[in-house]
């Protein structure tokens, strides 16, 4: 087989990237472009109101180079969980954007976008028929769970990419895809061993995270018959073997093990070797095909509307017991709440916390002593907006004027600012952590070619 | 008192998914790496408050590091989860006192 050449500039598009990076890597030569634009990392929020973490500005900026960058070396760009999530909105937000950037560029690549997002209706089928199965810790799917989710969507492996790149596509805008499936999809179609083109994979999609200088741009990796080798975009930036055997622990459970729609990479025989200050290289990586192919989900619910407050203390006289303080005014919060709105405990929920004491830990904190000033942060979650507010207002006396037990007058407290209330809309939580037997490697995912209509 | 965090080059704590949280120590050298082989599972339960039959230990003596997962406590982004990312959750372990000290 020949080399592939892949230039990976970031670990997540919309976060930059000096442009003599993309030059860099341009003149090592390129044969494909990957980079993901998604995470659950930054919680449910983004999938169950598919939206995007990232601004269009950033997103665009970065599509405007790597677009550049594809025309010039006519290698395909392959952007994966597009808008954060990988939602249908997300993938047609970002190819939006890339049509207006080819048109002002005056490029034309063809583009595929490739929808991931599923219907409860169809997922319930498969759950019926047996081929919907919980990973731990989550237990067995409940149809009524997949029917309150706002939005669900299937990891794809590499094969409906491969399927769009086959069909010509020089720009492939994936819905949710395994972060890995972006940078082992060119290499696998073009006959790479399993393997190093997964490990590979694995190792590039945090761009420069796996160098010393994670803040320096992305990574070019060559893949071949027996393994790969990579480098960083950046001139004052390295990979060394530590720095890239250590990426395998980067938020993963297993650091031997990672589970693919069609197999399980297994790095255990992996040997990181030198090949000078800037570059490893990486053999003995493995990849075990698996008996049946599977399909992770994600769901994510509305779980109430939440509003926010936030007051302040710097009083000794309160701070000398402050968990003392919170709980009283938790007490007190609980109690207007049922003399003023009438509301059961169970119709509304509330957490305090107090940053600068414990709010971060909570009951883990190992570290005691008094603090010299807590900033107070009262989050309620109600079935609707207005309660979660009302809730909010009628602890605001409290939370402006609260006396501890020992006080025998009426403090004041420091509110950051007015109003006091912040109204966040509606909250959500990951509700899916199973996986689909596939009927084929591509059967739950859509590919379109051309631009939106 | 000498921390675990003292001996090492980068304690850490992220999630792993939307249900797992993951931390790794990545000690200076190998005498680190012995130093920190008393954190087992039933002391990672007692810190984190879990169920020492969900933790799983990964030892990595080529490169003086130890990997700890185990289930999210509450739950990503639920009204009780002050720490989105878990980014902070390795403080506990980083402050623990080195055994034999």
């Amino acid at each position: 087989m020949d080399e592939i050449r892949i230039l990976t500039p970031t670990g997540m598009l919309g976060a930059g990237w000096d442009e003599a990076t993309i030059e860099r890597g341009l003149a090592l030569g390129v044969d494909v472009i990957t980079v993901d634009a998604g995470s659950t990392d930054s919680g449910p929020y983004y999938l169950g109101s598919a939206t995007a973490k990232t601004t269009a500005k950033a997103v665009a900026r970065d599509l405007r180079s790597l677009l550049r960058a594809a025309a010039r070396s006519g290698a395909p760009l392959i952007v994966g969980s597009c808008g954060t999530s990988g939602t249908d909105r997300g993938v047609d937000w970002v190819a939006g954007l890339v049509a207006e950037i080819q048109a002002e560029e005056g490029l034309d690549l063809p583009v595929a976008r490739i929808y991931s997002e599923q219907n409860a209706a169809d997922l319930k089928e498969h759950l019926d028929a047996g081929r919907i199965h919980p990973l731990p810790p989550l237990g067995e799917l409940k149809a009524e769970t997949l029917e309150s989710c706002a939005h669900i969507v299937g990891m794809m492996g590499h094969e409906p990419i491969v399927e769009a790149l086959a069909a010509g596509a020089r720009v492939v805008l994936a819905g949710r895809a395994t972060d890995t499936a972006l940078a082992a999809a060119y290499p696998l179609m073009k006959g790479a061993p399993a393997g190093p083109s997964w490990h590979a994979a694995k190792i590039v999609e945090c761009g420069g995270q796996c160098t010393t200088n994670p803040r320096g741009g992305g990574v070019h990796t060559t893949i071949d018959a027996t393994g790969f080798t990579i480098e960083p975009l950046a001139a004052d930036s390295a990979c060394t073997p530590y720095t890239v055997a250590a990426h395998m622990l980067y938020e993963t459970v297993n650091p031997f093990e990672m589970r693919e729609p069609d197999g399980t990479l297994d790095v255990r025989e992996a040997t990181y070797t030198a090949l000078d200050d800037r570059r490893v290289r990486v053999e003995g990586s493995r990849f075990h095909r698996a008996e049946q192919h599977t399909i992770k989900l994600e769901g994510s619910r509305v779980t109430g509307y939440e509003t926010l407050s936030f007051s302040a203390i710097r009083d000794p006289l309160v701070l000398a017991d402050v968990d003392a303080w919170a709980a009283l005014l938790r007490h007190h919060v609980t109690a207007r709440v049922t003399q003023t709105l009438g509301l059961a405990d169970d119709e509304y929920a509330f957490d305090v916390r107090l940053y600068g004491h414990n709010a971060v830990l909570d009951a883990i904190e190992p570290e005691t002593g008094a603090p010299r000033e807590v900033g107070v942060m009262l989050l309620v979650n109600a079935p609707d907006q207005a309660t979660a507010t009302a809730v909010a207002k009628v602890a605001n006396t409290l939370l402006l004027h609260l006396p501890a037990a020992a006080m025998d007058h009426l403090p004041s407290f420091a509110f950051a600012s007015s109003p006091a209330e912040v109204e966040r809309g509606a909250a959500y939580e990951f509700v899916l952590n199973h996986v689909v037997d596939s009927v084929t490697p591509t059967a739950l995912f859509r590919i379109e070619y051309g631009a939106v209509r | 008192m000498t921390t675990i965090s003292d001996l090492a080059l980068e304690v850490r704590s992220k999630n792993a998914g939307p249900f797992w949280v993951t931390m790794e120590l990545f000690m200076r050298d190998a005498d680190g790496y012995r130093a920190v082989s008393f954190v087992d599972e039933r002391i990672v339960a007692e810190l984190y408050r879990v169920d020492p039959g969900t933790i799983q230990i990964f030892r990595i003596p080529s490169l003086n590091i130890v990997k700890i997962s185990f289930p999210r406590p509450v739950s990503q982004g639920s009204l009780r989860d002050r720490d989105m990312h878990a980014g902070q959750h390795h403080v506990p372990l980083a402050l623990l006192a080195v055994r034999g000290d």
